[in-house]
């Protein structure tokens, strides 16, 4: 039981990572990377909404849409609950914890729409998990993201200040970058198996 | 060509205005759908069915839906038209259904769709949309293909699934795993960039307002100016201690 649950952290950490490997998130990976404070506090931002959305997404499908035979409303109730999970989420926390909501809030209406959000939710799904499965392997694509955003925040401090020819300035070079972080964590493959084999 | 011509409409989300490479939307599916050119072009499609159809609608609804609550609207318009898409290729094309996978659902939230609504359907009249969705789609549709060939020939020595015997055993795999799309999607840009001498529409004229990253979007491009986010908090704070 832990074996299976820790498999699943750790290959959605590094070998499966959502926005490297299966490119969910990638918005907010190249737009809101060049900062370390900005990178970490998305992450976690993300993480928060992910573990959320979970949690809630799970028993609606198993509980409601399957029971009633509505399954392939998935994706319509599955991003309507997300976005005003997400709008709830950011009054509940300017009303009660304006600290945190200083902190994060700005990330919140910015992840309503997030693809891996949704991708979680319907991968959990799809992949047959069960609930505690399912909560280990959106922490699991949390982290993984997280981990992303703060090794990308260091890489792009870098490209900013170099000088770069003209048609790669922005977005292109940008790419690049993304494309050797996830050469690197290629590395990663076949390393969970090895590890609890 | 006027300015403002039906022929422009719909021309120029083929280069000008291309959705992936000058508007840089919807990067996550370009990246994902392009190891193989059957994938890339079902998924184009699959996109310019839904954007056509939720151009039209949002574009007859336009009056009716409160400026407050648009976006909401705007994405139950689109997730009950990808669910149809969905269902459809699922029913007559199961092939490309478990080819595509979780990518088919999340067209819902790429950003292309609902960037046009907010963009184009949201303000101008059906015809216009309708054809604003179809340019926009091809424009889709033909990176995506662009991106895909460049990733299958090179990098699985096949075309569509058709193998290219002379080139097999010089195939550079990278290019078909994930940081290769990155590779090529990057290139890509600069060249369009070179193409088009730079002279791609300012991103300005073209925020992305329906994209969830328009908040940090102050250059239209998704890239978030790292201002924009530090301002941002200043901003809730201030409309907090009004109310």
């Amino acid at each position: 039981m832990f074996k299976t649950l820790m498999i699943i952290l750790l290959s959605s950490v590094l070998v499966n990572n959502y926005v490297l490997s299966r490119f969910l998130g990638i918005c907010p990976f190249l737009g809101v990377s060049k900062k370390l404070n900005q990178a970490t506090g998305m992450g976690i931002a993300v993480t928060a909404v992910m573990l959320l959305a979970t949690a809630v997404t799970w028993p609606i499908q198993y509980f409601l849409l399957d029971k009633v035979g509505l399954g392939y409303m998935q994706t319509i109730v599955f991003i309507l609950v997300i976005a005003s999970l997400v709008q709830m989420l950011e009054l509940l926390l300017k009303r009660f914890i304006p600290a945190l909501h200083r902190g994060l809030g700005v990330y919140l209406p910015l992840i309503t729409t997030n693809c891996a959000v949704l991708g979680v939710a319907i991968n959990n799904i799809t992949d047959g998990y069960n609930f505690l499965e399912s909560m280990v392997s959106s922490l699991g694509v949390g982290l993984g993201f997280l981990l992303a955003m703060v090794l990308f925040s260091g890489l792009r401090s870098r490209i900013e200040e170099s000088s770069i020819p003209k048609p790669f300035r922005g977005l292109a070079s940008t790419l690049i970058a993304a494309s050797f972080i996830s050469l690197a964590f290629m590395g990663f493959a076949g390393i969970v198996d090895k590890i609890f084999a | 060509m006027k300015k403002n011509g039906n022929l422009s409409i719909l021309l120029k989300g083929l280069l000008k205005e291309n959705p992936v490479f000058v508007l840089i939307l919807g990067t996550c599916p370009t990246l994902a759908t392009t190891t193989n050119v059957k994938g890339a072009f079902g998924m184009g499609i699959a996109a310019l069915a839904v954007l056509v159809c939720s151009n039209i609608l949002i574009s007859l609804l336009r009056k009716i839906i409160p400026d407050s609550v648009r976006i909401p609207c705007y994405i139950v318009v689109i997730a009950g038209f990808v669910t149809i898409v969905q269902m459809i290729v699922q029913a007559f094309l199961p092939e490309l259904y478990e080819m595509l996978g979780v990518y088919l659902p999340l067209i819902t939230v790429n950003c292309i769709i609902l960037g046009r609504a907010e963009m184009f359907a949201g303000k101008n009249n059906v015809g216009k949309s309708a054809l604003d969705g179809i340019g926009m789609g091809l424009g889709f549709t033909i990176a995506l293909l662009a991106m895909s060939t460049i990733r299958e020939v090179f990098g699985a020595a096949s075309f569509a699934g058709i193998a290219i015997p002379f080139l097999e055993p010089y195939k550079i795999e990278f290019l078909v795993k994930a940081p290769g799309g990155m590779l090529v999607y990057g290139c890509l840009i600069a060249l369009v960039y070179v193409i088009t001498r730079g002279k791609a529409p300012l991103k300005k004229s073209f925020s992305c307002a329906g994209c969830p990253n328009a908040a940090t979007c102050q250059t239209g491009s998704c890239e978030a100016p790292a201002e924009a986010v530090a301002k941002a908090p200043a901003a809730e704070i201030e409309k907090g201690g009004a109310q």
